[in-house]
């Protein structure tokens, strides 16, 4: 196999941003929620359960439409119950993402069991039940272009709306969090929430703001998991996206574009250590594929151990606001 | 007094705290247009009504009347509607955000930043124009100088159209440049008709600054007077009150060798700011010696330093047997070993564990002694005993070792602190705050202990915010201002108006003070 | 203020919450049950037949237990010091794999009385080093601990897999799993023991891990409560600053607490890989890691309140086994549900109830004090 032709090179990169777009909808949550100053664990479960919903609508209605809005409902409930433990009752917010990932984990099962009798499965999704990859304007004919012509109609072209989709997640986020008096405020409140109490602003009403757009984002990125990137729901199947998208957001120092960016990086590891299954590196040998899947996990740690630099968090993520003398 | 309408009145305001009773009381008028000086000491309650009155907390009962009219302030929204604007002591600001993103937020302009920031730039304009408060809009605010800062809040407080501006301790973090600075600017806004009420308990500041002045004391006002009817003097003894002095029979001062000796120690802190500037002072065998001093200027620091909590950034300090300079720290259980005990001023963050029963806080820091362990199992029983032994010995109620720390009141709590560093008799001890929320009773019992241990040849380092416990108990007395030492005097020669105007820094008679210093 | 500052009696904050926290969240796994379509209290009452209906049934309940108990320490010594320690799964995979390579090198060579502390000490000490990396991180680098604990579970996972397809599958099978131990390998079982003494009782899992773990709870509480490290521990755990002014190093406890934690988990290797399978396989721990956090949640992080909860979780782990068999409609995996609803209720929403608890409690006050009068 010739390793490193341009077209090898190409799908490495395509498949990176395959594997980066769920990725991006979490990490984008997550920054939602943390610059307000909660904490998301739950990021995880939210995405199991919205691939479970969207899979679940979208075989028993044959719409992908409302299997995606199946999937953000979810996604605003499990909101709701993390800001209902971490923000009205100033629980630990750590224990209550937690709590939702194993709530999820189990009762996506359970229902699917129950619904479908297929022990943590829905049943396989026919194409248009499904969001399928879309070709870009006129990529038959730009694709006989050498060179651009590859790039346009393999790179940029042929993926599913939800990855562009998510593209404009990352913008949006940007535009809201920067642009926006809402994001200033949001901001605030994530940083000095005392600032915005004073300032005449409710700190606990902007923070279920912040986090239900993350229950909303995540429900988006659970349905590109089961019902675009697959077509069935399967158990357990967000394998800890949702914890990785955590370390990506932490990576971007909770800023959107390098949250986006280390969700590539991540995507790509990814993309290579697939490609790098049963292939025999020069001087190492073949590598085993255990240490290819375990390469995410792995990579996260180092991250987080800041040996690239040190991440500083908005200051009041994960304290729950009480007003004190 | 009813030259000029009233802007504020509060009629009756109490506020308490569980047991604590922060306002008493209170009733106060404030004129439209007029500078309105509030003084008082720590804990007098000053910030306590002034957050009442922004809204941040809610008077218990009592009524606020803002222009005449009967006010219900519930929240700062409440209060910013009355036309109220507040800069606080510890500053309102984000501190990764620009200086205009400060100002404009919750009173942005519209949904987009854009507009927001155009329209408010026009506007911060003219106040900067009409009372000279110039700042870098496009600046972060953690890059700025904390009077830049404070000027941030101001302009937050004008920009919300404030009428009436409260400002609690606006110069305790200023540099006397930047408080004239401020003070100039204060004029400016009394000359266009806005109502100021300023907290501090700078007498000079009150003097050179105020129309009125209001005395507040154990949450109550004490009384209200036209600044140019009165002096600092009188202020002094109004704030301080006449407290029946609690004698005590002190026997002569005998001193020994020098246990602590403190050489040019200084300290910076992360933000490049002197915490400590030059201090030089030693403390021998057998006397007490007070640091006198508005909190906030470097007592604390010198406390977590001679106790090994902290290092510090230059000069030298000999403390016991303990050598402490930049390059060489030490810690807490060096400090301890060398017989140094230390009663934090903190009592409920460091100085015990209010979840710890009393016996486990009973040997905090000291619970590596073989006194109370075997070689795996710590000894209970022997705990416990101690635990008793202390109690009784400081007569710290309810006698039961095992109450929850947090369960006890402040005065038994002290106690039970006190009685754990000074069991065997340290040859230094360091006290904070020894009486601060500890009622009458247990006050006169500490201040007698630590007197005793000064007798059995301590030396004593006393920390306190009360005058006249450290005039009734310390044989010297170190006055602190900014960091620095401003004044050495002898306890017997010393009385509250002068420590009062020493630890101000308006204390005129500077040759007096340096032959003080001699001795 | 604090929301848990009002005064009330002891016995309602360690009593009548907990179990008002774990009513909710059987409420709560009630209506699910209900919702897709099967009989609540037929469903409960199969559970409870199930395990406690036998004493092959109490058996696997005190098995599954026993497990919780190992886990449920783990977690519970961490949060005495503030520490999340979530990565129990990966310490207790670990952990088994210091119990197999232990057995599989000296099954031929040692007796039983020698390989059962040799394996005990590898299962603690393999537990105890995976649960080192993320505890270096937390106290040195600052790194949050949560998630690094999550991400070696993950790792864990990987290795495992790696190590059993490569390194210790039989020769010859197709299955990844070690060949099985020699016999004096084997950690007796109860039914053995009881029968040693001459009582019968039915086959089950359950052995002599059992002891072990309710050892480990005395040992727990002896530690936390009884020695000068457990004191520094909880120091930490309540106080930082208070810690550090009584001279205790904070980052040295947060490491050798953590150390404790992966060991106590890296026990459930002992009952797993020794006690019930008696060969190195795949995915022995099943989740088990994680309910310990529930276990430690309802349990207050008590060793009594553990084991208390341990014996409930064993019993709906039995139940919901013995459940999912006749009424296939509720797959087994409602026991997480169950789990995570106990951590949400008892864990974030802890004091969700006590405003309400606290007016009762004042309405009931002062209507005795009147009677009294």
């Amino acid at each position: 196999m010739d390793f490193f032709s341009f077209n090898e090179i190409l799908s490495i990169f395509s498949a990176t941003i395959r594997i980066s777009t769920p990725l991006i909808f979490a990490a984008m949550a997550g920054i939602f929620s943390e610059r307000s100053g909660v904490v998301d664990i739950g990021l995880e479960g939210k995405l199991l359960a919205g691939a479970f919903a969207s899979a679940s609508v979208a075989a028993v209605t044959h719409s992908a439409w409302l299997g995606l809005g199946a999937a953000i409902v979810i996604g605003l409930i499990l909101s709701l119950i993390h800001g209902f433990a971490s923000i009205t009752h100033k629980g630990d917010q750590v224990v209550s993402g937690v709590a939702i990932n194993i709530i999820v984990s189990g009762l996506t099962v359970v229902l699917g069991m129950a619904w479908f009798h297929r022990s943590g499965q829905t049943p396989t999704l026919p194409n248009d039940a499904r969001f399928m990859p879309i070709n870009l304007y006129g990529v038959d004919t730009i694709s006989n272009i050498p060179i651009i012509g590859d790039i346009y109609s393999k790179l940029l072209s042929g993926y599913n709306l939800l990855v562009y989709v998510s593209f404009a997640a990352v913008a949006l986020t940007y535009w809201t969090l920067f642009k926006t008096r809402f994001g200033l405020r949001l901001r605030a409140v994530g940083e000095n929430p005392k600032a915005v109490d004073t300032a005449g602003i409710s700190v606990n009403l902007l923070r279920y703001k912040a986090v239900l757009i993350g229950g909303i984002l995540t429900g988006i990125g659970g349905t590109y998991i089961s019902i675009a990137q697959n077509a069935s729901f399967i158990k357990d199947m967000s394998a800890g996206q949702g914890y990785i998208a955590l370390a990506a957001m932490i990576f971007g120092k909770w800023k959107p574009i390098p949250a986006m960016f280390s969700c590539f990086l991540f995507g790509f590891l990814e993309a290579l250590s697939m490609r790098l299954q049963g292939v025999s590196l020069p001087l190492i040998g073949e590598v085993p594929v255990q240490l290819i899947q375990a390469s995410p996990y792995i990579l996260t740690v180092i991250l987080l151990a800041g040996f690239v630099g040190r991440a500083i968090a908005p200051k009041a993520d994960g304290i729950p606001y009480i007003k004190e003398r | 007094m009813t030259d000029s309408p009233v802007a504020i009145e509060l009629k009756d305001i109490s506020k308490s705290f569980g047991s604590v009773q922060a306002n008493k009381n209170v009733n106060l008028k404030i004129y439209k247009g007029t500078i309105h000086g509030i003084v008082g000491e720590n804990g007098a309650g000053k910030s306590t009504l002034m957050s009442i009155l922004y809204g941040f907390y809610e008077a218990d009962h009592g009524k606020i009347y803002v222009n005449s009219k009967e006010t219900t302030i519930k929240n700062s929204t409440d209060a910013i509607n009355a036309g109220i604007g507040m800069v606080h002591q510890h500053f309102m600001l984000v501190e990764n955000f620009t200086v205009l993103e400060n100002i404009i937020l919750g009173a942005e302009s519209g949904m987009m930043l854009s507009h927001s920031i155009a329209n408010a730039k026009n506007e911060i304009r003219k106040l900067e124009e009409s009372y000279g408060l110039y700042v870098d809009l496009n600046a972060l605010v953690q890059n700025i100088p904390v009077g830049q800062q404070q000027r941030v809040e101001t302009i937050k407080a004008l920009y919300r159209g404030a009428k009436i501006l409260i400002l609690d301790e606006p110069t305790g973090v200023l540099t006397p440049q930047e408080a004239d600075q401020l003070f100039d600017i204060l004029r400016a806004l009394k000359e266009q008709g806005t109502t100021i009420v300023i907290i501090t308990h700078k007498l000079r500041e009150i003097m050179r600054l105020t129309d009125y002045v209001s005395v507040m004391r154990g949450g109550e006002i004490v009384t209200s007077l036209k600044t140019s009817q009165t002096s600092k003097e009188e202020l002094a003894e109004l704030m301080v009150g006449r407290k029946i002095h609690l004698e005590i029979d002190k026997t002569p001062v005998k001193p020994g060798e020098t246990l602590i000796d403190v050489r040019n120690l200084g300290l910076t802190d992360a933000q490049g700011v002197k915490r400590l500037d030059n201090i030089n002072f030693q403390v021998k065998a057998g006397e007490i010696v007070g640091v006198a001093g508005v909190s906030g200027n470097g007592q604390s620091e010198l406390l977590e330093i001679l106790s090994g909590l902290s290092p510090c950034s230059e000069g030298k300090v000999q403390i016991s047997d303990i050598t402490i300079t930049p390059k060489r720290q030490t810690d807490p259980r060096a400090v301890r070993n060398a017989s140094i005990a230390h009663v934090p001023e903190d009592r409920i963050k460091r100085g015990l564990i209010p979840q710890f029963v009393a016996s486990e806080t009973a040997i905090l820091g000291y619970h590596n002694s073989s006194a109370y362990n075997g070689i795996i199992l710590t000894k209970t029983e022997e705990i416990r005993n101690h635990c008793v032994y202390l109690m009784k010995n400081f007569d710290v109620r309810p006698n039961n070792p095992d109450i929850k720390s947090a369960n006890f009141s402040g005065g038994n709590q002290q106690k039970l602190i006190l009685a754990r560093e000074m069991e065997k008799i340290p040859k230094v001890l360091l006290v904070g705050q020894p009486t601060r929320g500890v009622d009458i009773g247990a006050i006169e019992f500490i201040h007698k202990q630590i007197v005793d241990i000064r007798d059995k040849g301590s030396a004593v380092l006393l920390v306190s915010g009360e005058l006249d416990e450290l005039l009734s108990l310390s044989d010297r007395i170190i006055v602190m201002f900014d960091g620095k030492i401003v004044g050495q005097v002898d306890a017997s020669k010393a009385d509250e108006r002068m420590l009062g105007l020493l630890m101000t820094n308006s204390y005129e008679n500077k040759e007096e003070s340096q032959n003080e210093s001699s001795i | 203020m604090n929301q848990a500052s009002k005064p009330l009696p002891v016995w309602i904050d360690i009593v009548v919450i907990p179990l008002i926290n774990l009513m909710l969240a059987l409420s709560v796994s009630i209506v699910i049950i209900y919702l897709i379509g099967a009989n609540p209290f037929e469903a409960i009452k199969l559970m409870i037949q199930g395990a406690f209906g036998s004493s092959e049934g109490v058996g696997y309940t005190l098995y599954y237990a026993t497990n919780f108990i190992f886990t449920g320490l783990a977690v519970a010594i961490a949060f005495h010091s503030m520490l999340f320690n979530i990565g129990g799964e990966g310490q207790a995979y670990i952990g088994g794999l210091g119990v197999a390579v232990v057995l599989l090198a000296f099954d031929h060579y040692l007796p039983a009385w020698m390989l059962v502390p040799m394996a005990l000490m590898a299962s603690m000490v393999f537990g105890a080093a995976w649960a080192a990396i993320p505890a270096y991180l937390q106290a040195y680098r600052g790194s949050h601990i949560v998630i690094t604990t999550i991400m070696f579970n993950f790792i864990a996972a990987n290795l495992m897999v790696y190590l059993l397809v490569n390194i210790f599958i039989e020769p010859g099978s197709m299955t990844p799993q070690s060949r099985p131990f020699l016999d004096n390998a084997w950690l007796p079982s109860m039914q053995a023991i009881f029968a040693d003494i001459g009582i019968k009782i039915s086959e089950s899992p359950l052995n002599l891990s059992f002891i072990f773990a309710l050892i480990a709870s005395f040992f727990v509480w002896i530690y936390v409560w009884h020695t000068r490290w457990g004191y520094e521990m909880r120091s930490v755990g309540f106080s930082e600053q208070a810690a550090s002014y009584a001279g205790i190093k904070t980052k040295r406890v947060v490491m050798i607490t953590m150390l404790i934690s992966g060991g106590l988990a890296g026990l459930v290797g002992i009952n797993e890989i020794m006690g019930v399978q008696h060969k190195l396989m795949l995915d022995f721990v099943a989740g088990y890691g994680f309910t310990g956090i529930a276990v430690a949640l309802m349990g207050r992080n008590h060793p009594v309140g553990i084991i208390m909860a341990s014996i409930l979780f064993g019993a709906l782990f039995q139940g919901g086994a013995e459940l999912a068999f006749d009424m296939p409609i509720i797959s087994k995996e409602m026991v997480f549900v169950i789990q995570g609803l106990i951590i949400l209720f008892s864990g974030a929403l802890t004091y969700m109830s006590r405003p309400w608890i606290e007016k009762l409690f004042c309405v009931f006050y002062q209507t005795r004090n009147l009677r009294e009068i």
